[in-house]
C-alpha cells in the first residue's frame, strides 16, 4: 500500500504530473471572481466562503481525470488488480493519494486567498476546518466517477456530469459550515454532516469503486 | 409458476404481449377521464384560480419520476444479484421515460410558479431536489450510451444507480436544511387530514392512476424494443460469423 501511495505521489509532483493543475485552477477562480462580481468589500466578504469552496470543488473535479485514466492505458491497473492487494484498498490509495496532490494544497492555501476576499476574520479558522473535513470526501467520490468512465474514450465529460450531483450534498453542507463560521454563528450541525458524510463515503465508497473497475477491466 | 420464470425474455415479451393492450387502453381511459374531469368539471380555487388545474399534471408525473427511479434500483439490484438479462433492459427502458417525468415536473411547477410565486424557479429544496434527479438521470443515460458492451454498460449504470440513490436521498436532506422553501407541504396522503379538497382529489386520483399506467405500458414497450434489439444484434452477429 505505501509503496503505491509513494509511487502515486512521485508521479504526480515530477514533472508532467499535473500536481499544480488544481491549485492554478483554484487561484485563478479566487483573483478572478472580484473582477466578475465588482470590488466591494462587503459583497465579496459574503461571498467568499462559497466562491473558495466552489473554486476546490471545481479544482478537484478537473485533476480527477488523471487520477485513473493514464494507469489504464500503461496497463498499470490491471496489474493493480491481479497483486495480493485488494482492489479496494488500491482505489482508498489512490484516492488518498488524489487528495494530497489536490485537496490537502487547496486546504492550505485556501486562507491566503481568503484575503483576497476579504473573509471576515474569524472565518478563517471554519473554513480551513470544513475543507480539510470535506475535500476527502470530493477525492474519494471523484474515485468513483474516475473509475465508473475509465473505459469511455474522453469520457471526461461524462465523467463531469455524473459526479456533480454526487459533489451536492457534501458542496451545501461544506459551504454552509464555512459561512456560518464566517459570519459568526454556529457552524457545528453542517460540520457534524460534513464530517457524516466523509466518513460514510470513506468508508464504503471504495467497494463501489471496485466493482466497477473491476467491471471496467474485465 | 414463481415471478422468476418471466425473467425469460421469451415468456416475458408473451406476458407483455398478453397485458400491454389492456394497460394502454386503461390507462389512455384514466387520462381521459382524469384529465377532462379535472380540467373542465371541477371548481376553480377560492384563491388560485383556474391556475391550480395545473395540479392533474403536476403531481402524478413528479410522483412517477421518484418512482420510475425506484423501479430502475430495483430492477438494477435484480440484475447485479440475479443477472436477468430483462432486469437490467427494464432499467435500461424506464430511464428515458423516467426523466421525461421529471421534466413534465419541472416545467408544469414552473408554469405553475409563475402567477401563483410570482417567479419560474425558485432554490426551494423540493424544485432543487428535483434538478438533481434530472441531473442524476441524465448522467445514468448518458453512461448507458457511452458503453458499446452491453453487459459492461448493465454493470455500470446499476452500480451508479444504487449509489446514485443514496446520495438522491442525502441531497434531499441537504436540501431541506440548506433552504426553507416555497413550495407548501405534502398535499395527498392516505390519512385525511391534510389532503386536499375532495373535489380536486378524485379525479386527481384517476389521473395519477393514468401516469401508473402509462408508465408501465411505456416500459413494457420499451424493454421489449430493447429484448427485440438485442436479438437482432446476435442474428447479425451470428451471419458475419457464418
Amino acid at each position: 500500500m505505501r509503496a503505491l501511495l509513494i509511487r502515486d505521489l512521485s508521479l504526480a509532483f515530477r514533472a508532467g504530473g499535473g500536481f499544480g493543475l488544481g491549485l492554478a485552477f483554484f487561484l485563478i477562480v479566487t483573483v478572478l471572481v472580484p473582477f466578475s462580481v465588482g470590488p466591494q468589500s462587503a459583497l465579496l466578504a459574503s461571498i467568499a466562503p462559497g466562491v473558495l469552496w466552489l473554486g476546490a470543488l471545481l479544482a478537484c473535479l478537473l485533476s480527477l481525470d488523471r487520477l485513473l485514466a493514464l494507469d489504464f492505458e500503461d496497463g498499470t491497473l490491471d496489474l493493480l488488480a491481479t497483486a495480493p492487494l485488494p482492489l479496494e484498498a488500491a482505489m482508498t490509495v489512490k484516492a488518498l493519494a488524489h487528495w494530497i496532490t489536490t485537496g490537502l494544497p487547496l486546504v492550505l492555501a485556501a486562507p491566503v486567498l481568503g484575503v483576497l476576499l476579504n473573509l471576515p476574520e474569524q472565518g478563517y479558522f471554519w473554513l480551513v476546518v470544513s475543507l480539510a473535513l470535506g475535500t476527502p470526501a470530493l477525492s474519494v467520490i471523484g474515485a468513483f466517477g474516475a473509475a465508473l468512465t475509465v473505459g469511455i474514450k474522453r469520457g471526461g465529460l461524462l465523467m463531469s456530469l455524473i459526479v456533480l450531483p454526487l459533489y451536492v450534498p457534501t458542496l451545501i453542507f461544506g459551504a454552509e459550515a464555512a459561512r456560518r463560521g464566517a459570519q459568526d454563528m454556529d457552524p457545528s450541525t453542517p460540520l457534524l454532516m460534513l464530517a457524516g458524510i466523509t466518513a460514510g463515503v470513506v468508508a464504503l465508497m471504495p467497494f463501489a469503486s471496485a466493482a466497477v473497475l473491476r467491471v471496467n477491466l474485465r | 409458476m414463481s415471478l422468476w420464470s418471466y425473467a425469460n425474455p421469451v415468456k416475458f415479451l408473451t406476458l407483455s404481449a398478453k397485458v400491454q393492450p389492456a394497460l394502454w387502453v386503461l390507462s389512455g381511459a384514466c387520462l381521459c377521464i382524469g384529465l377532462i374531469w379535472g380540467f373542465f368539471f371541477t371548481p376553480d380555487d377560492f384563491r388560485q384560480g383556474s391556475t391550480v388545474k395545473i395540479i392533474y399534471l403536476h403531481v402524478p408525473s413528479a410522483l412517477m419520476a421518484i418512482n420510475a427511479w425506484f423501479m430502475m434500483l430495483v430492477t438494477s439490484l435484480i440484475w447485479l444479484i440475479r443477472r436477468h438479462h430483462v432486469s437490467a433492459l427494464a432499467a435500461k427502458a424506464a430511464a428515458p421515460v423516467g426523466v421525461v417525468m421529471t421534466l413534465i415536473a419541472l416545467v408544469t411547477g414552473a408554469i405553475w410558479g409563475q402567477p401563483m410565486w410570482g417567479t419560474w424557479w425558485a432554490w426551494d429544496p423540493r424544485l432543487t431536489s428535483f434538478l438533481i434527479l434530472f441531473l442524476f438521470y441524465l448522467g445514468y443515460i448518458a453512461l448507458w450510451e457511452a458503453i458499446e458492451d452491453p453487459d459492461t454498460a448493465a454493470d455500470l449504470t446499476s452500480v451508479l444507480c444504487l449509489v446514485g440513490s443514496v446520495f438522491a436521498v442525502l441531497s434531499r436532506y441537504a436540501v431541506n436544511f440548506w433552504n426553507q422553501g416555497l413550495h407548501q407541504g405534502a398535499s395527498l396522503s392516505l390519512d385525511k387530514e391534510e389532503n386536499v379538497a375532495d373535489v380536486f382529489y378524485f379525479p386527481l386520483l384517476v389521473a395519477i392512476a393514468g401516469f401508473v399506467l402509462l408508465f408501465l405500458a411505456l416500459v413494457l414497450y420499451r424493454t421489449g424494443t430493447e429484448i427485440r434489439l438485442r436479438r437482432a444484434r446476435a442474428l447479425m452477429a451470428r451471419e458475419q460469423r457464418a
